[in-house]
């Protein structure tokens, strides 16, 4: 295509971010009785905290940020993802992962536990190693959703090309 | 793609934070997807592209203007988009509790601010010349002077977080972040250019920094290692 430009280039967020992209109730983009209270901790190759983290999570028109607090743990409510008319998927949410370290930022996805039949047939699910599915996938532990994400090494959470 | 890969070791903080399983590819619509999140939730106030106004007295330091224009690949500028900027004082000292860089804090100058794109995908801040600073990721390294952006394009596809720098600094060469751009195109894009259109006289230095987003027609196809 004439006119395609090459992207400007990512560089990382670095660690002093805390002041600046942080914003009143950044965390929380929920309403109603069937918002999601998701809970989950960054964690780097060795099992290590990631306390210096921005978490981004997406949904249709809902947006949500979080920075990672001192115990790597990072929290958002979010209303029920919902599949959307004429896409195949599974409802999900698009999660970004910023941090010092990373020189550019990393795309996942949360899929929701009880969805198993949608979580069946949805085709990125599906196009990941089934061994390493289940990172994709939140747990449900009593109220909340909790849905950690492994930088590397062992149970490293699945991450997309972008 | 001109994008720096996420483990760099020369970059330290690289080694134990970059995947080390392969990267899945995702639909190509993902890339494509129009219908964005609404990021209205993120407080703009006009005030907020001036970071010279932010308190009761002027900061210190050598006051300028970065502008520019915010485009797409397939070279469309890029409207209502969100532009997030932060950076040290002209002392190289964050504001931020986490540094503790010995230089003083300036109390006239926060170093955060925020903007939306006008109609022409064009943006503009008044800041103050951030200094340079040392950090512990090898022996004497030192960061060139940057400012942080963060940008919202159209497309969650879109979504750039990145750190401009500035001209002729000899930090520049030296620097694993900025050289872990492996093209010296994508390297060079990351540096402002000095503007005399936009300095004001008797007022402030000018330096345009345009800043391209990937667009609609610009899906990863290569090596996804």
């Amino acid at each position: 295509m004439s006119g395609e430009r090459q992207p400007t280039p990512s560089q990382t967020v670095g660690p002093f971010f805390g002041f600046a992209l942080p914003f009143e109730h950044d965390y929380d983009a929920g309403e109603g009785e069937q918002a999601l209270r998701i809970e989950g901790r960054l964690t780097d190759g060795q099992g290590q905290s990631v306390p210096d983290g921005l978490i981004e999570v997406w949904s249709g028109d809902q947006f949500a940020r979080c920075r990672t607090d001192e115990e790597g743990a990072f929290r958002f409510v979010i209303s029920r993802p919902q599949r959307r008319p004429g896409d195949g998927d599974a409802p999900h949410l698009d999660v970004a992962v910023f941090a010092r370290g990373l020189l550019r930022h990393l795309v996942t996805r949360m899929y929701l536990p009880d969805e198993s039949a949608s979580n069946a047939q949805d085709r990125v699910l599906r196009s990941v190693d089934e061994n390493r599915r289940s990172s994709l996938i939140a747990e449900r532990d009593g109220q909340i959703l909790r849905f950690d994400i492994r930088l590397q090494g062992e149970k490293e959470t699945v991450f997309f090309a972008i | 793609m001109g994008e720096p890969p996420y483990l760099y070791p020369d970059y330290r903080a690289t080694v134990l934070r970059a995947p080390s399983q392969r990267l899945v590819r995702l639909p190509e619509e993902w890339f494509e997807t129009s219908a964005g999140p609404v990021f209205g939730r993120i407080p703009i106030s006009p005030s907020d592209s001036d970071l010279t106004r932010q308190h009761a007295g002027d900061p210190l330091g050598e006051r300028i203007i970065v502008g520019g224009q915010v485009l797409d690949s397939d070279g469309r500028p890029v409207s209502g988009a969100i532009v997030e900027v932060w950076q040290a004082n002209a002392a190289g000292r964050y504001i931020d509790p986490a540094d503790e860089h010995p230089a003083p804090i300036d109390p006239n100058f926060t170093g955060a601010g925020r903007c939306l794109t006008d109609e022409q995908g064009r943006y503009r801040f008044v800041t103050i010349k951030p200094g340079a600073y040392p950090w512990a990721n090898h022996l004497n390294a030192w960061r060139p002077a940057h400012i942080h952006f963060s940008v919202f394009g159209p497309t969650i596809g879109s979504r750039l977080v990145t750190q401009m720098y500035f001209p002729g600094d000899p930090l520049l060469a030296m620097d694993p972040i900025l050289q872990s751009v492996p093209d010296q195109r994508g390297r060079e894009m990351l540096v402002a250019k000095f503007d005399l259109d936009s300095t004001v006289p008797i007022w402030a230095l000018g330096y345009r920094w345009d800043i391209v987003v990937r667009g609609r027609n610009s899906v990863p196809r290569g090596d996804l290692g």
